[in-house]
């Protein structure tokens, strides 16, 4: 019996260190496999590298452009992608509190809403260089505008989806409305909220490529563009890396977020290792 | 009636839409006394239930109420999933709950060592016991209870059949309960009232004059339960 209950604290570690490492390992066999097979093709000369750059040389212009001006063109692309996000998802989440809340809002402006999400994001580009300029405003009001209808809509579902029977407990005991919102309908929707809040990020990065891409001076999106224009295909996967990095780190930072919040959540975990 | 009830209602009607539910319920609950409320499916013996608790105020009757409060206890432990077991049970004064007294009723439903646990932790048994917890919190005098142990197993709804009554012993509370089990009524009332279908009133009312604690076995019950049967089928209930 005692050597039983020993043995158990022991295995357990061991089995995590087990299941943990192959894990991280599986997901890295295609990229580098990937990579790997382009390096070959590329320096045999089976593909010319003036349209595909071998992976090294990647690196290389990578490495070249962070000793340079890199830092200005993420630091410019990160500010607009963060004011544009935080604009957006803030008004989305007052508007899809007040229509998720009040039938009598939902009546009034569901039907906008709707209205205004039909158009595609990127049809108001030119009215917003005409209204807006080319200069920073305009690239985060359409930041915004994306940002926005991925929070909002996730928004009201996550607040009409909310459990009856739960919100009755709260009616037991005679709360009040600012009361139930506090104690059980924004803890109930904040799983719905997370869902939002990162596509909403995502959409904000994908608007932010387009606002740069069709006028800057700075910021990835520039550098694609200027990569494009000098011909060095080498420029704009680097930049296209830099993108998908801070797409990465920035929805981590986000999921990370979510994970600590929604701890409580009982949900399937997905099967086997 | 010579005690003042603690509770008493009357409904002379309630409808949903076109349909008439209840018509002419009268219910008067003692001081400490237990009453189950037997009948079919979709009789109004939840809906009668849920006026008491104040839930529903669209209906045709008086209500009076103690002073004190009333608490309740669904059909499902209708926790939230996001707080411990500790913050569920003192729910309804947010965070700022009483400790000791949670604590207190932590060991009293035996949850003993579960009050930093989430929900998703717990099995349906031990859910329901955190359910009835976070009803005696705010100290009532009155507990209703829907069914509240139709969704565990068999042995586990025994358990907890026992934990309820030792329960509303200790604290001094009246139990106003619905069910669709004879045996649960029995075991647990004083009054067994007998609805019939839809407009439902009471047709029978059962007393069961047998001290606690009862004996699932005594002879007594299943005569009692004879009789109930009898009561439900004339009620055209089986």
């Amino acid at each position: 019996m005692t050597s039983k209950t020993q043995a158990v604290p022991l295995a357990t570690p061991l089995a995590i260190n087990r299941s943990a490492w192959p894990r991280r390992l599986k997901g890295l066999v295609l990229p580098v496999l990937i990579l790997l097979v382009l390096e070959v093709v590329v320096r045999v000369g089976w593909l010319p590298s003036y349209q595909m750059p071998a992976p090294s040389e990647i690196a290389l212009t990578l490495t070249d452009l962070a000793e340079g001006a890199l830092w200005k063109h993420i630091s410019a692309s990160l500010g607009r992608v963060v004011l544009g996000f935080v604009i957006g998802a803030s008004l989305a989440l007052v508007f899809a509190a007040w229509v998720g809340l009040s039938r009598e809002a939902e009546a009034y402006l569901e039907p906008t809403f709707a209205g205004l999400r039909s158009i595609p994001s990127l049809a108001w580009v030119p009215l917003l260089l005409l209204w807006l300029g080319i200069d920073e405003t305009s690239k985060i009001v359409l930041i915004a505008i994306g940002a926005f209808f991925p929070v909002y809509l996730n928004g009201v579902a996550a607040i009409r989806d909310i459990d009856r029977k739960l919100v009755e407990v709260g009616q037991m005991y005679g709360f009040s409305r600012r009361r139930l919102v506090r104690r059980i309908l924004l803890p109930a929707a904040l799983p719905g909220l997370f869902t939002g809040l990162r596509s909403g990020l995502s959409l904000a990065w994908m608007f932010l490529v387009a606002a740069e891409l069709i006028a800057a001076t700075k910021g990835l999106g520039y550098l694609l563009s200027d990569g494009r224009e000098t011909s060095r295909p080498d420029i704009v996967l680097a930049a296209i890396i830099v993108l998908a990095l801070l797409g990465k780190v920035s929805d981590g930072l986000l999921a990370a977020l979510e994970k600590r919040c929604l701890a409580w959540r009982d949900t399937f975990q997905g099967a086997g290792q | 009636m010579s005690v003042r009830a603690l509770l008493d209602i009357h409904v002379a009607r309630k409808r949903f839409a076109d349909t008439t539910v209840l018509k002419d319920v009268r219910l008067a609950l003692q001081p400490r006394e237990a009453v189950s409320l037997l009948g079919p499916s979709g009789c109004g013996k939840s809906t009668l239930l849920r006026i008491v608790a104040g839930l529903e105020q669209d209906f045709q009757g008086e209500l009076r109420r103690p002073d004190g409060e009333v608490a309740f206890v669904f059909q499902e432990p209708r926790l939230m999933p996001w707080l411990t077991v500790e913050q569920n049970i003192g729910f309804s004064d947010d965070n700022h709950y009483d400790r000791a007294w949670v604590t207190q009723l932590i060991e009293e439903v035996g949850l003993k060592g579960f009050a930093q646990a989430l929900p998703k932790a717990l099995s349906g048994g031990m859910a329901q016991r955190v359910a009835i917890a976070r009803g005696l919190y705010s100290r009532p005098q009155v507990l209703l209870l829907d069914e509240p142990f139709s969704a565990v197993d068999a042995f586990t709804r025994m358990k907890l059949q026992d934990l309820l009554l030792q329960l509303a012993e200790h604290h001094a509370i009246a139990l106003l309960l619905v069910t669709h089990d004879v045996d649960e009524a029995l075991y647990l009332s004083d009054r067994v009232l007998v609805m019939d279908n839809r407009p439902s009133s009471i047709r029978q009312a059962l007393a069961v004059e047998l001290p606690h604690p009862r004996d699932r076995r005594d002879p007594r019950l299943a005569q009692l339960k004879a009789l109930s049967l009898t009561a439900l089928q004339q009620a055209h209930v089986i």
